[in-house]
C-alpha cells in the first residue's frame, strides 16, 4: 500500500504519522501543561518552603521529616482514611455485589426498580452532603427518632456530633450512593453466559452453589476493578466531608474525628499557605495510592479469575 | 450430584416425578422472585425516604421546622381563634361522640382545658394524650422563590451550567481528536504515549493541583472560569480512553470508502467516524455532565469573589452562613439535583450502555 502513490515529497507512512501527532497533539501538549510540569514542579515544591508569596527556598527533606515524624496530625488524617476506607470499602462492595444480584433476577419491573437504586448516584455532591448532615442531627433530623421511636434503640449515637460515630456516619451516607457500584456489577452480572447456570442446574446445584461456584469467580474481575477504584476514591474523600464539617465551623471535626488525609492536604494548600508541606503530602499521597495499588494488582491472581485461564 | 443420565433413570421409574418437580421448582422460582421483590421494596423505602425528607423540609416554613421529631411530611396543626389568641385544635371524645376543640390550657399530670371555639366560656377537663390533634398538609413554595433570591443562586446556576457544557464541548471536540489519533494512525511511539495517557487516569489530582493552582494564579485566571474549563480542551484521558475502544470497533472499511472518495483525515473523522459513535459520544458527554454539575473540590479552590461561585459552592457556603434556615437550604438543593435526574430519566439505556462499552469486564 505504501508504495502505490508518493504525491509529495513525504512518503505515506511519513504523512500518516504527522496526521497521527497532529490529531494528539492537543493531548501532548496539555500532558505537558497540565500534567508532567506540574508533577515535576510539584515534586520539586515538595523538597521547599513556599507560601505563595515569596519564591520558593530549598528545604531538603524537611517536609517529608516533618510528615513522619514531627506532625501527628498526619498519622491521625492518615489512619481516619483507613478507618474509612476499612469501612466503606467491604461495606460497598458486598452491598454493592448483592444489590446487583438481586436486580439481575427475573421479577416484574425490574428496570424500574433498577432505576430507582441508582438514582442516588447521580446527585452525589453538595446537596446530598447537607441533606444527610440534616438526616443525622439528633435534634431536627429523622433518624434518630426512627431509631428510638420503631426500633427502640435507647441512646441512639450523636453521629455527625460524635467523634466515634462520625467516621461511620458518612459510610452510611456513602452507601445510599451505592448504584454506582451497583451498575458495575450488574454489568458483569449480565456478561456472564446462562448456559453456565444451566449446566450447574443440570448437575443439581442448588442456588447457593451456583453463586459460589458460578456467580462469584466470574465476577471476580468485576469485584476487582471495583476494590481498585474505590481504593483510589477513598483516599481521595473530599467533597462529603469538608460539606458537613464546615456548618459546623470546624473542618473535619468533631475532635478531628472526620480529618481525614485529603482535607488535611487542603488545609496545608489552600488554608495555611503551606505549598511545599502540601507537595509533600501529594506525593506521600500517590506513593501510598501506588503501593496499595500495586500490592492489589499483585495479590489479584491468587483470587481474581478470567476466562480462558486454568483456576490455580 | 445427579448426572443427567441419572435423572432420566428416575423419569423411567416415576414418569410422574418430572413434572411433580418442575412445579416445586416453579414454586421456589415464585417464592424466591416474591422475596427479591420484598427486599428491594423494604430498600426502596430506604432510598426514597431522604429524597421525600429533602423535597418535604423544602416545603415547611420556619415554624414547622421547630417540630420535634420532625414529621416527614409538611404537617402543620389546625388552629383556631379563641378569646383573640390562636389555638391547638384536637378532635376530642366527648361522651361517646366526636367533635372539635380548642386547647385553651394545660393542666398538671397531662390533662388540659378544652373548649369548643365559639363558646369559650364552658371548659371541660380532659386528658391531653388520649385527644387527637388535628393537622393538615400546609406546603410553602415560595421557599422556592426566597432561596433562589436571597443569595444569587440564579448567577451560580449560570456559572455551573457554563462550566458544564463549554467544558462538555471541549473535552468532546478534543478527546475525539485525540482518540482518533490514537486509534486510526500509525507512528512511532504512539503507543508508549497511549500507555502514558492510560497512566495518567491513575494519577491523583492533588498531585499536579498546587503548580497548576499556581499556573492559573500567574495568568491571573483564579477567581475566574477558566480554570475549570480550559484543561478540559486538552483532551480527558478517560474519554478518550473510551472513545478509542469505540472507534476500534468501527471498520477499516469505512475510512477506506471515505478516503477514495477524497475526504482528508479530518472531513473523515468529522463526517464517518463520529457519527457512527454517537452513542459513545452522548454517554460521555453525560458522565461529564454529572461530573461537572456536582464538582466541588476544584471550584472551591480557585472561585473566591461570589459573583464567580458555582452552584455547588454557593449552596454549601449559604449553609456555613445560614445553616438555621434548613428549608430554603433544602429548596436550594432540589433546584441543584433537578437536572441531573431529569437527564438520568431521559437517558437511563445510555447509563447502562456507557458502562457495557467502558470494556470494564476482565
Amino acid at each position: 500500500m505504501e508504495e502505490e502513490r508518493k504525491k509529495s515529497r513525504l512518503s505515506l507512512s511519513q504523512r500518516e504519522a504527522l496526521w497521527g501527532y497532529a490529531f494528539i497533539s492537543p493531548w501532548i501538549i496539555g500532558f505537558l501543561i497540565f500534567t508532567l510540569g506540574p508533577m515535576l514542579a510539584s515534586l520539586y515544591f515538595s523538597f521547599t518552603d513556599y507560601n505563595i508569596i515569596d519564591p520558593p527556598t530549598w528545604a531538603g527533606i524537611d517536609n517529608y521529616r516533618r510528615a513522619f515524624f514531627e506532625d501527628p496530625i498526619f498519622w491521625h488524617s492518615l489512619k481516619r482514611t483507613l478507618y474509612f476506607a476499612a469501612l466503606a470499602l467491604p461495606l460497598g462492595l458486598a452491598f454493592g455485589l448483592l444489590l446487583a444480584i438481586l436486580l439481575n433476577q427475573d421479577i416484574p419491573g425490574v428496570n424500574l426498580w433498577r432505576t430507582l437504586y441508582f438514582l442516588p448516584s447521580v446527585i452525589a455532591g453538595v446537596a446530598i452532603a447537607l441533606l444527610w448532615s440534616r438526616i443525622f442531627n439528633p435534634r431536627v433530623g429523622i433518624l434518630n427518632p426512627f431509631l428510638e421511636n420503631v426500633l427502640g434503640i435507647e441512646n441512639p449515637p450523636g453521629w455527625l456530633l460524635d467523634p466515634d460515630w462520625a467516621i461511620p456516619a458518612l459510610v452510611i451516607m456513602g452507601l445510599w450512593g451505592i448504584g454506582g457500584t451497583m451498575i458495575i456489577y450488574l454489568a458483569g452480572l449480565q456478561g456472564i453466559p446462562t448456559t453456565l447456570y444451566e449446566v450447574a442446574k443440570i448437575d443439581g446445584a442448588n442456588s447457593w452453589q451456583r453463586f459460589r461456584n458460578v456467580t462469584l469467580p466470574l465476577m471476580t474481575p468485576v469485584i476487582f476493578y471495583n476494590l481498585v477504584i474505590g481504593l483510589i476514591a477513598s483516599f481521595q474523600y473530599f467533597t462529603e466531608v469538608y460539606v458537613v464539617t464546615s456548618a459546623s465551623g470546624e473542618l473535619g471535626g468533631p475532635a478531628r474525628s472526620t480529618l481525614v488525609y485529603n482535607l488535611y492536604l487542603f488545609q496545608n494548600a489552600f488554608r495555611f499557605f503551606e505549598m511545599g508541606y502540601a507537595s509533600a503530602l501529594a506525593w506521600i499521597l500517590f506513593v501510598i495510592i501506588l503501593v496499595v495499588t500495586v500490592l492489589v494488582f499483585r495479590s489479584s491472581p491468587m483470587w481474581v479469575f478470567y476466562e480462558g485461564q486454568v483456576r490455580r | 450430584m445427579t448426572t443427567l443420565a441419572e435423572s432420566t433413570a428416575k423419569t423411567a421409574v416415576s414418569p410422574n416425578i418430572f413434572q411433580r418437580a418442575r412445579q416445586s421448582m416453579k414454586a421456589h422460582s415464585l417464592f424466591l422472585k416474591g422475596l427479591t421483590t420484598l427486599i428491594l421494596a423494604a430498600g426502596a423505602v430506604v432510598i426514597l425516604i431522604p429524597l421525600v425528607f429533602m423535597v418535604s423540609t423544602s416545603l415547611k416554613d420556619r415554624n414547622q421546622l421547630r417540630a420535634t421529631p420532625p414529621p416527614l411530611l409538611p404537617w402543620e396543626t389546625v388552629m383556631v381563634e379563641v378569646n383573640g389568641k390562636e389555638e391547638p385544635l384536637y378532635k376530642v371524645n366527648l361522651d361517646g361522640q366526636e367533635v372539635e376543640m380548642a386547647l385553651i390550657k394545660n393542666q398538671p399530670q397531662g390533662q388540659g382545658l378544652f373548649v369548643f371555639p365559639d363558646n369559650a366560656e364552658e371548659t371541660y377537663l380532659l386528658t391531653i394524650a388520649d385527644q387527637e390533634l388535628l393537622r393538615k398538609l400546609e406546603i410553602h413554595p415560595e421557599n422556592y422563590i426566597e432561596a433562589l433570591t436571597s443569595v444569587p443562586f440564579p448567577r451560580y446556576l449560570l456559572n455551573t451550567m457554563i462550566v458544564t457544557f463549554v467544558g462538555m464541548f471541549g473535552m468532546l471536540l478534543s478527546s475525539s481528536l485525540v482518540a482518533y489519533g490514537f486509534s486510526r494512525f500509525r507512528a512511532p511511539g504512539l503507543n508508549i504515549l497511549f500507555l502514558i495517557l492510560l497512566s495518567t487516569i491513575m494519577l491523583p489530582r492533588q498531585v499536579t493541583l498546587i503548580p497548576v493552582y499556581i499556573l492559573f494564579q500567574k495568568m491571573g485566571w483564579v477567581d475566574t472560569l477558566l480554570p475549570l474549563i480550559v484543561p478540559l480542551f486538552f483532551a480527558n484521558a478517560y474519554d478518550v480512553f473510551l472513545l478509542r475502544q469505540f472507534f476500534m470497533t468501527i471498520p477499516l472499511e469505512m475510512d477506506e470508502a471515505a478516503r477514495i472518495d477524497g475526504a482528508n483525515p479530518i472531513q473523515n473523522l468529522f463526517y464517518v467516524l463520529l457519527p457512527q459513535a454517537r452513542p459513545a459520544l452522548v454517554a460521555i458527554a453525560i458522565f461529564h455532565f454529572l461530573y461537572a454539575w456536582n464538582d466541588f473540590y476544584e471550584p472551591l479552590i480557585y472561585l473566591h469573589s461570589r459573583e464567580n461561585w458555582t452552584a455547588a459552592v454557593g449552596l454549601q457556603t449559604f449553609d456555613a452562613l445560614y445553616s438555621v434556615n434548613t428549608h430554603l437550604i433544602m429548596a436550594a438543593s432540589v433546584v441543584l439535583v433537578l437536572p441531573p435526574i431529569l437527564i438520568f430519566f431521559f437517558s437511563q439505556k445510555i447509563f447502562t450502555q456507557g458502562v457495557v462499552i467502558s470494556g470494564i469486564k476482565g
